[in-house]
């Protein structure tokens, strides 16, 4: 089923639909945070108190797709570059446009961003004093729990994490944009009669994503330079190893 | 006019390959593409340098014979529209014109611009056809076939073969070729009984000839002189995934 060039393209297309819903619902809790501390820790802490099956279950298997996504990309690529061993002497592109011609360069961008982000939140290895911020402030009972609000402001309190994730971002707009109507094409159920309609559809959803993930380090910079006051870091005391 | 040409010479498969450039006058702007490679051969045998190599048949865009990328671009610059069929009132005087063979992995060059596209025959040969036996033509309504249906697969039925859809993908994909020649079967009620087992092998043909992957650029589709659309990708897409799941159930 998966073997031939087709193949390849289907485990493209299905490990992408996870990715991409995924992203969405990665966002829509992210967002939480522009509610205050109380709702971002509580979200955070039902997520992390999900019966291990699940939790562990989730991320095994978001795992194996971008595994399976980057692996199968880089088969593709190889057997496309052998493929055409000599290049044009002039090289014309009518169509394609610059999302889809860089899959492979923001693929990338976001392998590595992914990795940092894992170990700079969900493992912090980065900064492992992030283990230490505890509060009661959104804990369902009198218990402490882990201050995820404490950590993302105390995170993007650097300014070149916040250019990262923000950059990251858009490499993200850029791949889910190719992505988004290549899942179609190469299931089968695109028509170039929608097709347009489904091209426009990829890039609202890419740019909302991009814009959804990147206004909190943005909304934290702009803090950080004393321009608004969204956050009130000013009045929050960050322990002293974080800044 | 007066052009500047850097082509493509090429001694046989192994040989490595190189850019010549000559110079030619008075091309006439009515005459066609291939009329001025003529005028250039003639030249060059003048002067007693062996001519350049290129292929060509019908010249009336009908047999898909023609190749050459001119200019980084398939059959040259203008849309829906064969090297025979290009005309020189599209260049200007005193330009330069790139010529090179159509390149892919899959298409070794002979000699020159002349490549060798017998892969696409091998896709053909694979599934590209139904299995009765031919005999006179049967009666005209004898077998309803929809309106839509057979338009559509007119349309992909005017694929020439010409294998610009894989000199323009960067990937070097046939996809565009593939689907047409089983998009034009599988819709006719004679070629659907076969479907499954003809995409089935005719992908499988595509791959064994080392052509690329897909990519959904659709640089193939602006390339091609039929304008043969991406639609047919998407469904030969559709009906290999549909095939492969069957056989893995029957
Ligand atoms: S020579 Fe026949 S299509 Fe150009």
């Amino acid at each position: 089923m998966f073997t031939s060039s087709l193949g390849k393209k289907y485990i493209m297309a299905l490990t992408g639909i996870v990715l991409i819903g995924f992203v969405f619902v990665h966002m829509a809790g992210n967002l939480q945070i522009l509610l205050g501390q109380e709702a971002i820790n509580a979200y955070a802490h039902a997520l992390q108190s999900l019966p291990m099956p699940i939790l562990w279950g989730s991320r095994v298997f978001l795992i194996v797709c971008v595994i399976l996504h980057a692996w199968t990309a880089v088969v593709l690529i190889r057997e496309n570059r052998a493929a055409r061993p000599h290049a044009n002497e002039i090289e014309v592109t009518k169509r394609a446009g610059l999302a889809s011609l860089k899959m492979g360069f923001s693929g990338i961008t976001l392998l590595l961003f992914i990795v940092f982000h894992l170990l700079h939140f969900t493992i912090r290895t980065i900064y492992p004093e992030y283990d230490d911020l505890m509060t009661t402030v959104g804990s369902p009972n009198e218990g402490e729990i882990h201050d995820v609000y404490s950590m993302v402001l105390a995170g993007f309190n650097h300014l070149w994490i916040s250019i990262f994730y923000v950059v990251a971002m858009f490499s993200l707009s850029g791949h889910l944009a190719h992505g988004f109507s290549s899942v179609f094409q190469s299931l089968g159920i695109r028509s170039e009669s929608w097709g347009k309609k489904l091209d426009l559809a990829g890039k609202a959803y890419a740019w909302s994503i991009c814009l959804g993930f990147s206004i909190v380090p943005v909304l934290v910079t702009i803090e950080k330079f004393g321009f608004i006051t969204f956050f009130e870091t000013s009045t929050y005391s960050f322990p002293v190893a974080l800044n | 006019m007066k052009l500047i040409l850097k082509i493509w010479r090429q001694d046989g498969p192994q040989d490595e390959g190189d850019f010549e450039i000559h110079q030619i006058d008075q091309v006439s702007e009515d005459s066609s593409f291939l009329e001025m490679l003529d005028q250039l051969n003639e030249q060059l045998l003048g002067e007693g340098i062996e001519p350049i190599l290129f292929d060509h048949d019908c010249r009336e865009g009908i047999c898909g014979t023609c190749s050459l990328t001119i200019n980084g671009l398939p059959h040259g610059p203008e849309n829906s529209t064969t090297t025979c069929q290009l005309h020189m009132r599209k260049f200007s005087d005193g330009d330069t014109i790139t010529i090179e063979p159509f390149r892919a992995r899959a298409f070794p060059v002979v000699r020159d611009l002349v490549v060798d596209r017998s892969a696409f025959d091998r896709i053909t040969q694979a599934g590209g056809f139904i299995t009765v036996r031919t005999g006179s033509a049967p009666d005209g309504n004898a077998l309803p076939v929809p309106k839509d249906d057979s338009d559509l697969a007119m349309d992909a039925a005017a694929c020439i073969g010409c294998g610009a859809c894989v000199a323009s993908c960067k990937n070097a994909s046939a996809m565009l070729f593939t689907s047409a020649k089983a998009g034009h079967l599988n819709l006719l009620p004679q070629g659907k009984a076969e479907k499954d087992k003809r995409v089935l092998a005719m992908v499988s043909a595509m791959d064994g000839a080392g052509f690329g992957n897909c990519r959904n650029y659709g640089e193939c589709s602006a390339a091609c002189p039929k304008d043969i659309s991406l639609d047919y990708i998407a469904k030969l897409n559709r009906d290999h995934a549909k095939a492969k799941i069957k056989k893995i159930f029957s």
